[in-house]
């Protein structure tokens, strides 16, 4: 069979302008090279900053920012298409390939219905006429799964779901019967029951339509369950490359096997769970506009112990968080903290008692002071708790950035300066400095690469040996819960639907909406998806 | 939950969901005639407290007073303020703005005259500047950071840097003094033809279009570069659209709102602004019929100027407001 998509040796550049230094060019892709063939599937993976996406955008003759193409062949049935000039990639892009972006809702025109804008492409490059492209965008609306597909359409972006949405993205990429459709972390944004019926979605869609597909993501387990090659990235370089049965059972670079065997179990749970360190009792809360957001929620953390409270977008699982901390008083309900009951309102608790409860969120960056550095940032709860100063604040900060395996190096420089990861330690640090007994961890890894949230979670599994701190664990990905969780709690809707020892939530029996979230999660296993599909097919049957 | 006020609050939320058009266009209507209300008052007292007085100035060198009282007690000026205020404000809701202390004669018909003649000069100055200024925003974004752009930048600039008096005399230097081609001063009368009147206003305009252009041509710029730096704009460029059709169906939907924003903000400047550009041109508006009133302390022509010059801005901010509101389609479509 003849290649579809030929890429040789491909180079990518970028310009950067460091601050205080004149603009240089850098590349980012080093020579990638590889073959699609049609109505097959190549799975790119790595973590940001691996070219993935550049690499993706690519096949479209396409440079994010000032990105450029500078070498290499982009060949398209034999044909490169670097050298097509303006007119002659324009009749390319929406036509023969087409993109579906990570995030549907910004990539939507807010202006415009989504039946108008799938259809925009197909009948702008003349392939059909607008009522051809209907009838097409109806047929393909329905086998994605969307809710009345006759009438999708005619809907306005914001007035359907994250999920619908990139969706309706596919079928937009599919309506001109494109011989390519390059998707882009498309399930990336998702919830995991929302994934997993779009990844089934987007499966049944290229099967029936027999486009082939670069599918782009950083979660190997998502990708096993849709390619039919699987290329490895790192640093604009190819790690790995090989059919997905080989890259998945039988890796040979260790940074493959080091992301096939990610989120393993870390922590064995812990036996007693009696000694309760926090305490909420039938919390109730609401937000300025009159919308209830928890219902009745009543659970606590052990002493020395991590909770994990897990649930999708809009479950509450934050909102709690915001209860706990004072900054979002309930209407009803009481927070006991060793026994003590503490004030609604943040504003009227101790200082003692604000230091014993700190927070960590999910991105750092946001979270610090960008103007500075490192020591001021730890050193700031240092001198506000417990009044030291000078030398002696620089000492301890110096020892928390032995603690967070950073170092005195980083004692002078900016958040700027720091990787997502190193930020999210420093997040850490200052958290540790106030000496607390809980932590309040938001989604704390959910922006990080998959290894570099592992040594995150290495760390904090180290401290809470080492210092009995407990954690009040905010996550949506189960695999985490999984990996260090004593005991755990589920949310749905602002109502807790499931508390108690991990061994207990995560094992049969289940409380029905557990058990959906569990079977969500992709597995690092071929045919998984299928599996999933189809005892569900049979559940609906036996109904 | 006890709060009462919460099943006020209750009810209009889910109005607010139902048809979420309609509750912001009253609201914004309920606004803007409490605004209004409130700049009736501010003008009262702000023209009650300005120095000098009405009966001193016109009677001049023979001011007695005997006379001074004489002439307080006939324009009613001895009664309590808040007695005139509500008297003036009855007469302001019924359109009769009273009668002028220095002619006599009833201010609403002078203003109808002089309001006349400043919209017609505003709406030529709008004609042209707004098209001229959203096409040049347009030119400037195509050739972003090259020459033409660069171009359009200092030129606007330096038109908007510099008074608009300024503006108007070179103006006059040039094209009526030195070149001879049009005509000044700018004085309209009632006997005057449409072209005559046309070519009398045409260089208080073109002082009027510079002065506007810059800021309307800036705004419009920035708003597109914002929306083209959107993620359907990437969309739109990898379905393999032209630039052209792109920017017009994609990127000019999304950047009306603040466009129309500082548009109509301008248009304001045109009625409202004009002042020193018709004292200039010696052109019979309200601007120059204001200035005039201010110098006789003719007080029942100060505050009517006043608060018709309000009620234009309030006007057109809300319009600009209104247009903004219907031209989302969050707002248009309810969920």
């Amino acid at each position: 069979m003849s290649d579809l998509l030929s890429v040789r040796d491909l180079r990518i550049g970028a310009t950067i302008f460091p601050p205080g230094e004149a603009p240089q060019d850098i590349e980012i892709v080093h020579g990638i090279s590889f073959d699609l063939q049609k109505g097959k599937v190549l799975g790119l993976i790595g973590e940001s900053g691996a070219g993935k996406s550049t690499i993706g955008l690519a096949a479209l003759a396409y440079g994010r920012g000032g990105v450029r193409i500078t070498g290499g062949e982009v060949l398209l049935e034999g044909k490169d298409i670097l050298d097509l000039g303006k007119t002659g990639i324009r009749s390319i892009r929406g036509a023969r390939v087409c993109y579906v972006a990570q995030s549907a809702a910004a990539s939507f025109n807010p202006a415009h219905k989504l039946g108008d804008q799938v259809i925009e492409a197909t009948v702008e490059h003349g392939l059909m006429t607008r009522d051809e492209a209907r009838k097409r965008a109806d047929y393909l609306f329905e086998i994605l799964g969307l809710p009345d597909p006759k009438n999708f359409g005619k809907r306005y972006p914001h007035q359907v779901s994250g999920g619908q949405l990139q969706r309706a993205m596919t079928a937009m990429a599919l309506c001109s019967k494109p011989e390519l459709i390059v998707f882009d972390e498309p399930t990336t944004a998702l919830d995991v029951t929302t994934q997993i019926d779009v990844l089934a979605a987007i499966k049944n869609a290229i099967e029936k339509t027999g486009t082939a597909a670069l599918y782009i993501t950083h979660d190997l387990a998502v990708v096993a369950q849709i390619s039919d090659d699987i290329m490895v990235l790192r640093n604009g370089e190819t790690v790995e490359y090989g059919p997905v049965q080989q890259i998945i059972e039988a890796p040979r670079q260790e940074y493959t096997k080091a992301l096939v065997n990610v989120r393993q179990t870390k922590q064995t749970e812990a036996r007693d769970q009696s000694d309760a360190l926090l305490k909420v009792e039938n919390i109730s809360a609401a937000y300025g506009n009159g919308v209830q957001v928890l219902h009745d929620v009543s659970l606590h953390v052990p002493r020395g112990q991590t909770l994990a409270v897990v649930g999708e977008s809009g479950s509450g699982k934050s909102t709690l968080a915001r209860v706990i901390t004072g900054l979002l008083p309930p209407f009803a309900g009481q927070v006991t903290f060793n026994g003590e009951e503490l004030s609604n309102a943040q504003k009227d608790r101790s200082r003692d008692h604000l230091r014993r409860i700190q927070l960590i969120y999910q991105m750092a960056d946001t979270a610090m002071n960008p103007r500075q550095t490192v020591g001021q940032i730890i050193g700031r709860p240092l001198q506000f708790y417990f009044g030291i100063r000078g030398s002696e604040r620089k000492k301890e900060v110096i020892k928390l950035l032995d603690e967070i395996e950073m170092g005195e190096a980083f004692y002078d420089r900016y958040p700027a300066e720091l990787s997502g990861g190193q930020k999210q330690r420093v997040a850490i640090a200052r958290a540790l400095a106030a000496k607390p007994e809980l932590i309040l961890c938001d989604e704390p890894t959910s922006a990080l690469d998959p290894l570099v949230a592992e040594g995150i979670l290495d760390l904090l599994l180290r401290l809470q040996k080492e210092r009995q701190v407990s954690y009040l664990f905010i996550t949506h990905d189960i695999a985490i819960v999984r990996a260090i969780a004593d005991s755990v709690a589920v949310m749905l809707q602002g109502k807790l639907v499931d508390f108690g020892p991990r061994s207990e939530v995560l094992n049969p029996p289940f409380d029905d909406y557990t058990d959906l979230l569990l079977k969500s999660v992709p597995e690092m296993e071929l045919g998984w998806l299928e599996k999933v599909l189809a005892t569900r097919k049979m559940e609906s049957a036996g109904h | 939950m006890a709060n009462p006020l919460a099943g006020v609050r209750a009810a209009r939320h889910r109005l607010k969901e139902t048809h979420p058009l309609s509750v912001l266009i009253a609201e914004r209507l309920g606004l803007s005639v409490l605004l209004l209300w409130a700049v009736s008052v501010l003008i009262f007292a702000g023209v009650e407290a300005l120095p000098g007085d009405f009966a001193q100035t016109y009677l001049g060198q023979s001011a007695t007073p005997q006379a001074i009282a004489n002439i307080r007690a006939d324009l009613g000026l001895d009664r309590p303020i808040t007695t005139r205020y509500f008297e003036w404000l009855g007469g302001v809701v019924q359109g009769d703005f009273g009668n002028s202390w220095a002619s006599g004669a009833p201010v609403t018909e002078q203003i109808t005259k002089r309001l006349g003649n400043s919209l017609f000069l505003a709406f030529f100055a709008a004609a042209i500047s707004v098209p001229l200024a959203v096409g040049l925003g347009m030119i400037a974004v195509h050739y972003r950071n090259r020459i033409p752009d660069r171009v359009i930048n200092i030129i606007s600039l330096a038109a908007i840097s510099l008074p608009e008096f300024f503006i108007g005399y070179i103006l006059i230097v040039f094209f009526a003094v030195q070149m001879g081609v049009a005509t000044f001063p700018s004085t309209v009368y009632d006997s005057m033809s449409l072209s005559e009147r046309m070519s009398a206003i045409a260089l208080p305009t073109a002082t009027l279009v510079l002065v506007v252009l810059a800021h309307m041509m800036r705004m419009t710029r920035a708003a597109i570069i914002s929306v083209m730096s959107s993620a359907y704009m990437e969309t739109a460029e990898l379905k393999g659209l032209g630039a052209f059709k792109a920017i017009v169906k994609h990127a000019a939907p999304n950047a009306i709102a603040p466009i129309v924003n500082v548009v109509a903000l301008n248009l304001a400047y045109l009625v409202v602004g004009v002042v020193v550009v018709e004292v200039v041109f010696v052109y019979p508006g309200m601007g120059q019929y204001m200035v005039d009133a201010v110098t006789v302390r003719d007080m029942p022509v100060v505050q009517a100027c006043g608060l018709i010059f309000a009620a234009v801005y309030i006007l057109l901010n809300m319009v600009a407001d209104l247009v903004a509101i219907i031209a989302n389609p969050r707002l248009r479509h309810p969920r």
